[in-house]
Parts: C-alpha cells; structure tokens; sequence
C-alpha cells in the first residue's frame, strides 16, 4: 500500500529538485508504475503546475515536457508525421486509452523501465533529455544512468532525416511487450532499439555497414541477424531468452522492411 | 410461445448500464469494521509461535485472530448439497498453513491504513516444512497435507488422508483391455490443463451484521446462500437458525462464488465481536487464494479401426485439488462422464482418477466443472486419430458421435433424450466452410490459415440431487412476485425465469417482480451452478405458476359463481366463454385481500432424475505467424443444442462469453507457479485475460433440440460453451504447423518450438 | 488537505488524505458507480472523466483532481440511458459489474470519434475488461446505436 503524508503541487522546478533531494520524498509522474508498491512517502512532488504537459513543435525539433501524457503523444501529428507513425505504434498496445491518458512520458523514460515501448521507441529517434541540473544528454546515455534526484524535464527529440518502423510482440494485444523494437535510419546510419529484452532497452548500430540507406533483403536479413547476435536477452513470466533472441531477429528484419530499408 | 424463446432485456439491464448501485459494497452502511487477512508466505509450514499483542495496540484495531481463537470444527467451503462429497478439510484459521496464501490471522479495524498495518506488526515463527508441488508426487508421499486426526470424508469418494488422496474412482463398461488390443489404431497421449482462474470483474466480498433478534446475517456476492447458511453454522459451530444470508447482484461467478471464499471471514468477526463488518477481496487475493480450476491431466487411449469406428476411450484423470479438497472428488467426474459420452456405440469404455492434494491453492468450481479438461483431452485424442486415419475430423466425428435415443453407458448409463448434435455439426460446417478450410491454407507471407474443431457436452443439473424451488403470488391489481433462490450472477435467470412464469400466467415478463435469494424468504434452492437453474429451477416455476393459474379460476369461479371447469384464464382476466361473464385478475386480486381463505402464494420444487446434456460443436479459423507462431483468431463459429433457448439473446451472450473465456485459457491465460510454490500470476497485470482485440469474431447459432423433461424443452447453456475452444484451438495449430501442444495455454513460443523440432 | 473541484456540474469542496486516491474519493461522496476491478490499472472499471477525457480513477491521486472538472456515470445518465439501452437489447450488460467504466469510456469514444471503424472501436476500448460477455455483444450494441445515430442525423 502507498501512503504519502503531505502533497506538495510545486511552484518551480527549484522547489521541486530541492525537495526531492529527500530520499523520502517522490516526483510524481502519471503514477501507474508507483502506485503499485507499498512505499511511503514523505511529500509527494507534484510537477503538474509548470506547464510541462504538452508538445512544441519547432523547425528542427520537438520538445516534449515530462508531463505530456502517452495520449498526447500518441495522437500528435507532427511527431506521427515525422515517425511515418511509428511513435503511435509504440503506444497504441499499452493497457488502454484511459491509462495512457494519466501515463507520462517524464515517468516513462526516468523509470527507466525494462519493458518500456516509449524509451525504445524514443531510443530509436535522436533523442535527448533537458534535466534540471544535468542539462542536455542524449537519451542513450541517460538511459545507460542509474536513478538519481535530478529532475528530468523534457525531452528533445531532433528533427534528423529519418526512417523509421516500431514493431512489438505481445502475447495478448495489451499486455507488455514479450520484445519491442524500433528500427530507424537516421542520417544514413541504421540502428534498431531493442526493449523488453526484458531488460533494459539498448541500441544497436549498424557498424558494420551492412544495410545501406536501403538495402536489398539478404542485407537487411544479415542486418537482422547481426542484431539478434549483439542483443543479450533474457528469460521471464512471457518468454525465454533463446525465444526472445529469435523474436529479436524477426522484428528487426520486419522493422527495417516496413521502415524502407 | 409467447414470451419464452423471445430476445427480451435483462430485468436489470437499465439499472447496470447507468451505474445504479446495486452491488454489496455500494449498498452497505458505512462504518462497518474492515478486515483482511494475513497470508502464509510459505507453501508448507506450522506456526510455531504467533504474537498479536503489538497489532492490538494499533489505534482502530478492534480484533486480531488467529487458530488459538477458532473452534476446532473441520468443514468444506464447497457449496454442495450436504452430505457434501467435499473433504471436512478446514479450519477457519490453521495452525498448518498449505499453501502460499493460506490464512494466518484475521485483522478487523476501523480503516484501511491501520489494519495495513496491524497485519505487519503480528509477530509470526514458522516451522517450515517441505512443501509438495508437483502434483505427481503427491499420491503416496511420507508428506502429509492433511494428517490431522479429525480430517472427515463424508462420503465414499475413495478418500484418504494417509496417502493424500482427496478421491479415487474406477469406473467403465465391457472389456477395455480386450477392445483396444483389436482396434487398428490407438492414439494415447497426456493433456495438461493449468489451474485457470475465474477473474470475474468483482472479486470475493461479504458484510455481515447481527440483527434485531440477534442473528448473523451476511450480505454476500455468492451463488448459494443456502449453502452458505449452513457452511458458516458449522464452522462457527453455531445453529443454523442463527443465520441468514442474502445477496445482491453479483459481478459476475462462473462457480467462483460456489466457494464460501470470503464469507467466514466477517461471519466470524461480527459472531465474535458483535460488530457490522466487511471483507472486500483484493485482486490479488482473488487470484491467489480462491476458487480456479482444478489443474488436470488427462491421458487418454482411443481406439478405432481403419474405417474410423471409435470401438474404445480409456482414460485416467490425474486432478489437482491443491492445499483442499473443495468440489475435488466431483470435478474430477465430469473430465471421464461428459467427454467419452460424447462418442456413442463404444464397446467399452473405462475412467480412472486420482484426485490429489498439494501445497498449492485449493481449487474450486470454474465454469465447465472437469468436462473443459476432459474435452480438451478426449477431443485432441480424437483430432490426433482422425489426423493418423488421414480422415477428415469431422466425417470421424460424424460416424461416432452419440445420438439422440441411445444409452450412455459413460454417462450413468442415461438416456440421450435429446441431442441435435448431428445438426448441430452440419450447421458449423457450412457456415465456418469446413469443406473448402480444412485442413489449412498458404497465404504466402509467412503467413498460414487453417480450422480446427471440437464438440462438447455438459449437464443440465445433479441428477436426483440438485432442488429448485420458486414462489410465485399474486398481488393488488394482478402483478406478481417470484420468489427464488437461484442466484442471477449476471447470466440472466431472474429474467428467464420471469419469462417462463409469464409464459405460464399469460402476461408481459415486467409484470412479474423477482426477488432473489435470501435464506429467510426465499423457497430452498440448491443454488445457481451446474448449469442447473433454467432446467431445475424452470421447472419448479413451471409447476407453481400451474398450480397457482388453478387457484386464480377457483376463486373466480367462487366470484361469478359458475363451475371452474367452464371458466378460462387469459391472463388479465377469467371469463365464461358461454356465459361472457368475466372477472379480471385485479378483482381477483382485490378479493384476495378481504374475507379470504385461498392463498394467493404457491411454492413448488422440482429435482430431475436426470440430467439431461446440451451438445455443441465449436469450429475455430487462425491465421498463424510462422515466424514467431504467434496464433490470430479470425472466425469462431459455435453451434449449440441447449434446447429451446429462453431467451436467445441472452443464450447467445453465454455462448461468446464461455468462448471469449475457453479462448482465454486456450491461448494467454498461463498459471506459473515459482519453485517456493508462490502463484506469479497475481494480478490483472500478469494474468492476461482477453481483451477485445484478442478474440477474434465469434458467430453463434442454435439447432435446437426439445427436451421433454425440462421446462419448455430447455436444457442447459451456462457451462457448455467455455468446452470447445482449447481443443478446436490445438487442433488448428496442428493443421497449420503439424504441432500438437498438449499442454494449456498454446504459446506462441511452444508453436515455433514445435516448429524447429518438427524441420518446419 | 482541501481540493475543490466540480463533480457532475456541481461545485465541490472536501477535505481529503494526500494519498487517497480519486476512486475512493468519488465513491465516500455517492458516486458508486465508479468500480475497483483490480489494483492495477489494467480493468478500465473504474474509468472516469477529468476534464473530459477518461482517465483511471484508481491511479490518480484525489489531490490531482484538484481545481478540475470530474465526471462520473452519475453525471452522464441520459447518455447512458440512451447508448444503455442498446447494451441492454444485445443482452451484453451480464453482469453489470465492468458496465459503467464501459459505458464511460464508449462514451468517450462516441465524443472523440463519432465513426469509428470496426478496429477503432476495439482499440479504443481494449483498455476495458469484461470477463461475461466475449465483447461480441458489446460491438453489436455500439454498432447498432451507431447506425441509430446516423439515422438521427440523417432525418
């Protein structure tokens, strides 16, 4: 069971990073994942107040405050335009519209999360987070960090050339991913994001040159099978390991194809 | 027929679909004392030591309890007709805890928070003992789940603590040995059906309160309040008088709530302090320590010659009855009697069982009862003999499949009364297009289509056991009220039940008002399960409504003062076609409330001595990845013999809820246990039942049969329909990837593993 | 702590616990027919509107609610009735018990997208169990009241 002792709807970001220097003290982001543990909380940090909760679109990126629900995400259309849809594909299997109508991305991405569809989709654009004090790092590195009380604030994901595909495997339609992953070509170079290993998502590059701006199928199959090889996985409740790896295989082989490889 | 066999609105729809409050917690008085229950962490263990004294302390802590403070009378929390053929296994609290989950101490207070709490602070040392998981091992093991001395079977069902047996059985007809040695073919192998949970929207909840005269009563979402009446006197040890229980609408069953799960629980805390108090089961509790199916394997052996003549079924039942023994020796019945009696003409047949405790949570009673296990395994046998045959399932199933008028030797030797089975068949095939699926497609991207099917069977009620009971009165200005102790748990009773008293008194079913159930009111009712309620308890109403139409032309006649005999009843009025001198019922009604003598109520039972089975045939289209083996369904067509539907609509709402939940265990609902015997499927999060976007398309149709016995020529519905999908979902992935998956659910990741084993 | 917020139209004003969360909450004020399905957010039961769009009451904090506008099932009864009554003709209601989160967010889906495909309709509202029906039934009611609409519109 959760319990929070005071409530605290902050008036900066300042009073917030101050307060959650507290280990007893919580930012709280949409609260599904939280809720279901049996912390307590001394002052639950509220950041909902700052304005944080929508999409600017600009000519060379999108910032994304860490308050901006899945929803929102999911049906923007410049970031779908942009994605050839692939950022709605990344969400639209994730529990329910009523829950990705509280979910944030701010809790999504500094959670951190193993199964997470959204850092594995947002790994595979050009991504980076804007913390409060740690400014500006890109989104595989951060996602490489341990959790700290820094504050995540938005996230800025440039408008690099892309091309991109998300595909997931779920046993049942809603259920989290058994592996995610979101191939994309960015700037020329390939790489595919692999969540749900379970582990935490990584990312692949296509170092080796195999694919190029568009490969023939026996590239992008090679392709596939060089991020199956450089994809470590795992065995839980969904799925083994050795499943996981194969599935790995498929999905990059199917992402890079439907993204225009 | 005028009103039965017509699509009419549930009696309570509007007030679900707008939200009314109409279930037992929006509907209980606040304050009630709220209790949980503190749990066993371990599968097998004995409280060595237990101290309470620190949670008492807590502000709002009203009581703590724990095995020193409950009598030490062993009872079943089945909701059978007693002598209930369930093991007298349990104690309200136990020093021995069985299973991860088990209860360890009853904590009430005021609020949440401080009984949260107060469950941290009770101070337990465990003896740990070692546990038996493996339902294998258990028959015969040096450990004991149940070695205590005052352990009861209170019927022969070949129980035996001492070797922790819960029921054993051999039964058959003719030489099987003999027949199977002479067939062409046997087909034997092992199906595995995992302990799938009911997951009904509302989890278990009872409040209970004393009343004016000092009665216990209890407000409880369950399917058998009669039932409950007498399991919550004999575990308190207190009179049976001293209780009442009623119920609400309940949020859905499927026998879950054929189990006294959470009602001992505030029984005794308000017994013991005096005080109103509730028990609301979280979802974690309701999956962890309640009612599931009884996990099962089936190995069965059937015999045929080359011409596809089914001579022989054999078959043994290994069950799981986990930590007790709750509807275990009965379970266990339904997986031999209704899957071989699907099969008509055999020359022999046998069925063997062991039912076993472990360290697991007890079952109880899920929709299907046994027949889903049994089904899964006798229909994969027979598509895996057709496969071997190289005949097609269907012509196989055509020249065996029982017929209406033949004995069933399997089947307690009935007599198959009614069955459209055969068209029930013909009718799948044509609107699925058997002929041009089977048995599977190339669509050419990776991507294959194929069909599979199965049949199945169940009961309509306990044979000779089951009672139902319905009163029926007529009131001021001619309306009626029904009095039943049915429990409608949302499949729709109270309103067919309704229309058959309308169709009977000659009226709209809106004039007909039904209450239901409460012990103190409403006439004996063995209860809402075994798919007894439209056979039994129809037919109990059929018979009050007759006997009560009888009285309504006495007292007319009494009025106009001519012979009853000359008199009709139309259903607003008696008349003297002759004469035209009529009566209306209002008068009648009226004249009922002064100077009269002639009760305006009657009350009749009904039990069958038979149990009458509805047939259906299940035919399932996937499409199958088979890169990944990921399964899509795409077409499910279901064709059913329940007998006149009462009400079509709603019989077909039973259809494609049984089949959204046999797809469910079918496919993603996986029981995984951890090697410390804990369930890892604790919530809604890692159980996954369907969504909408995991069934696919369901079609249903009826080919009725008429059943002369039940009320209106009606049988049964409820449980049937969850019977087919596993097996017409094995066998469809077999014809699209030459896999059988003999164990429940069907992964994708079991299909593709199939797949390399086989060189695909 | 004090929130404020209008509930179904109304103004409203109630001292609170910081961690209570807003089913609770909408439940000790009268509004029953907001459900707990399970403690996860994966049963849609106990959706509700918070200005406008549904949400799930179980996981967000009361506090939230705060400065908002709520709506329940209560505050919707014509829709319901109306759309209700084709849940009711399928005989797809069974137990009732998962009905008003149901209804709550079919509602929002009427309102989002009055022409929703066949696949639309059973994305938009896979986030809502019901463990009775198989969803079939569910479908020919939305369709149905669908198609009335049109006729509606069209006359």
């Amino acid at each position: 069971m959760l319990t929070i002792k005071e409530y605290v709807k902050v008036k900066s970001l300042e009073e917030a990073y101050e307060l959650n220097q507290k280990r007893t003290n919580h930012i709280l982001g949409g609260m599904l994942m939280l809720r279901l543990g049996s912390r307590n909380i001394q002052k639950a940090i509220d950041l909902s107040g700052l304005g944080l909760d929508s999409i600017e679109e600009e000519t060379l990126e999108f910032r994304i405050g860490c308050m901006t629900t899945l929803r929102a995400l999911e049906t923007h259309e410049g970031l779908n335009a942009y994605t050839g849809g692939a950022v709605r594909e990344s969400l639209r299997h994730i529990v329910g519209v009523q829950f990705r109508n509280l979910a944030t991305v701010g809790g999504s991405i500094f959670g951190r999360f193993g199964f997470s569809d959204v850092l594995t989709m947002f790994l595979g654009l050009d991504t980076y987070v804007e913390l409060y004090k740690g400014g500006i790092l890109p989104l595989e590195e951060f996602a490489k960090k341990k959790r700290d009380t820094d504050i995540l604030v938005r996230l800025i994901v440039k408008k690099t050339p892309v091309k991109a595909a998300y595909q997931s495997f779920r046993l049942t339609r809603t259920d989290f991913p058994v592996l995610a992953l979101m191939a994309s070509c960015l700037d020329g170079e390939w790489r595919c994001a692999v969540g749900a290993r379970p582990g935490r998502a990584i990312v692949v590059r296509d170092q080796d040159g195999i694919l190029k701006e568009s490969g023939n199928q026996a590239e992008i199959e090679r392709f596939a099978a060089y991020v199956k090889e450089k994809t470590p996985t795992g065995t839980n409740m969904r799925a083994s390991a050795e499943y996981r790896s194969h599935l790995v295989q498929v999905l990059a082989k199917r992402a890079v194809e439907q993204a225009g490889g | 027929m005028r009103v039965v066999n017509q699509p009419v609105m549930k009696k309570d729809a509007m007030a679900l679909v707008t939200g009314k409050p109409v279930f037992m917690d929006d509907l209980v008085p606040e304050g009630a004392l709220l209790i949980k229950v503190k749990r066993s962490p371990h599968a097998h263990a004995l409280i060595e030591e237990i101290d309470v004294s620190r949670a008492l302390k807590i502000p709002g802590i009203e009581a703590v309890y724990t095995y020193k403070d409950v009598p030490n009378l062993r009872f079943t929390m089945a909701g059978q007709t007693y002598p209930e053929p369930s093991p007298y296994d349990r104690l309200i609290l136990d020093r021995h805890l069985r299973f991860v989950g088990d209860a360890v101490a009853i904590v009430a207070g005021t609020d949440e928070k401080a009984v949260e709490k107060a469950m941290r602070l009770i101070k337990v040392r465990y003896q740990i003992l070692e546990p038996i998981l493996d339902f294998h091992e258990a028959k015969d093991n040096p450990i004991l789940i149940h070695p205590e001395e005052n352990w009861e079977a209170k019927c022969p069902v070949g129980a035996d603590n001492h070797r922790n047996l819960c029921a054993s059985d051999v039964s058959g007809h003719g030489d099987i040995e003999k027949v199977l040695s002479e067939c062409d073919e046997v087909v034997e192998h092992t199906y595995h059906v995992k302990a799938n949970q009911q997951a009904m929207m509302e989890t278990f909840r009872t409040y209970a309160f004393m009343d004016t005269y000092g009665r216990l009563n209890l407000f409880s979402s369950t399917q058998i309040v009669f039932h409950v009446r007498r399991i919550i006197a004999n575990a308190l040890g207190i009179p049976k008088s001293k209780v009442r229980v009623s119920k609400p609408r309940i949020g859905g069953g499927f026998g879950a709530k054929q189990t006294v799960v959470a009602e001992i629980y505030p029984a005794f805390v308000t017994w013991k302090t005096g005080k109103p108090s509730k028990i609301i089961y979280t979802r974690e509790e309701s999956q962890i320590a309640s009612s599931p199916r009884h996990e099962m394997e089936v190995t069965v052996r059937v015999g045929a010659m080359k011409d596809g003549r089914i001579r022989g079924i054999d078959l043994y039942t290994l069950s799981n009855t986990g930590a007790y023994g709750e509807h275990g020796p009965t379970t266990v019945g339904l997986s031999g009697h209704k899957s071989i009696s699907l099969y008509g003409r055999l020359e022999a047949h046998r069925f063997a069982y062991d039912v076993v405790y472990t360290n697991r949570m007890s079952a109880g009673a899920y929709r299907g009862y046994g027949a889903t296990q049994g089904i899964f395994a006798v229909e994969s046998a027979v598509n895996e003999l057709a496969d071997r045959l190289h005949m097609d399932p269907v012509a196989l199933r055509e020249k065996n499949m029982v017929k209406e008028g033949e004995i069933m030797p399997s089947y307690y030797n009935e007599k198959n009364t009614s069955c459209a089975l055969d068209r029930c068949m013909a009718r799948a095939k044509a609107m699925m297009g058997w002929n041009e699926k089977f048995p599977k497609r190339e669509m050419g991207n990776g991507k294959v289509r194929s069909v599979g099917v199965a049949m199945a069977m169940q009961g309509s009620g306990i044979s000779g056991v089951d009672v139902g009971s319905a009163s029926v009165k007529l009131n001021d200005e001619g309306f009626y009220v029904l009095r039943i102790g049915a429990a409608d748990m949302g499949t729709g009773c109270d309103t067919i039940l309704a229309q058959m008293a309308a169709e009977c008194l000659d009226c709209d079913y809106q004039e007909i008002t039904v209450f239901g159930a409460d012990t103190d009111a409403s006439p004996y009712d063995s209860g809402s399960y075994a798919s007894s309620t439209t056979f039994v308890t129809g037919q109990a109403v059929v018979k009050a409504c007759t006997e009560l139409k009888q009285r309504i032309r006495k007292k007319a006649s009494q009025l106009l003062e001519l012979p009853e005999e000359d008199l009709e009843f139309d259903g607003k009025r008696v008349w003297d076609p002759a004469s035209g001198k009529e009566v209306s019922l209002a008068q009648i009604a009226t004249s009922s409330m002064s100077g009269n003598d002639l009760a305006f109520e009657v009350t009749e039972s009904h039990s069958s001595p038979t149990s009458p089975p509805p047939f259906m045939v299940g035919m399932v289209e996937i499409e199958v990845d088979k890169e990944t083996g990921k399964v899509e369904i795409l077409d499910y067509v279901a064709v059913v013999d329940c007998g006149t539907p009462v009400n079509p609509n709603l019989a077909r709402v039973q259809t494609e809820g049984g089949i959204a939940q046999g797809i469910g265990m079918a496919l993603y609902e996986n029981i995984q246990y951890n090697e410390k015997g804990k369930l890892r499927n604790n919530s809604l999060m890692q159980y996954k039942i369907p969504t909408r976007q995991d069934v696919g398309r369901l079609r249903v149709e009826f080919e009725s049969s008429y059943e002369e016995s039940g009320p209106f020529g009606a049988k049964s519905i409820g449980e049937i329909v969850i019977n087919t999908p596993s097996p017409a979902l094995a066998h469809a992935v077999h014809n699209a990837t030459g896999v059988w998956i003999r164990e429940l659910p069907i992964t994708p990741e079991k299909i593709l593993k199939g797949m390399m084993e086989h060189g695909h | 702590m004090e929130i404020k917020l209008e509930l179904n139209g109304k103004a409203l004003k109630a001292e609170i616990e910081p961690d209570l969360f807003l089913l609770d909450f909408l439940r000790s004020v009268g509004m029953k027919s907001v459900k707990r399905g399970c403690d996860t957010s994966n049963c849609g039961l106990c959706t509700v509107f918070v200005d406008d769009k549904p949400v799930l009451s179980c996981s967000m904090l009361a506090a939230r609610a705060d400065g908002h506008k709520v709506t329940t099932l209560e505050g919707l009864q014509a829709e319901a009735e109306e759309f209700g009554a084709f849940v009711g003709n399928q005989g797809a209601e069974q137990c009732g018990f998962c009905n008003p989160g149901f209804m709550m967010n079919a509602i929002a889906m009427f309102r989002e997208n009055p022409d929703p495909t066949d696949e639309e309709i059973l994305e938009y509202l896979s986030g809502n169990l019901c463990r009775c029906s198989g969803y079939e039934g569910q479908l020919r009611a939305i369709k149905a009241y669908l198609a009335f609409r049109k006729e509606e519109v069209a006359e």
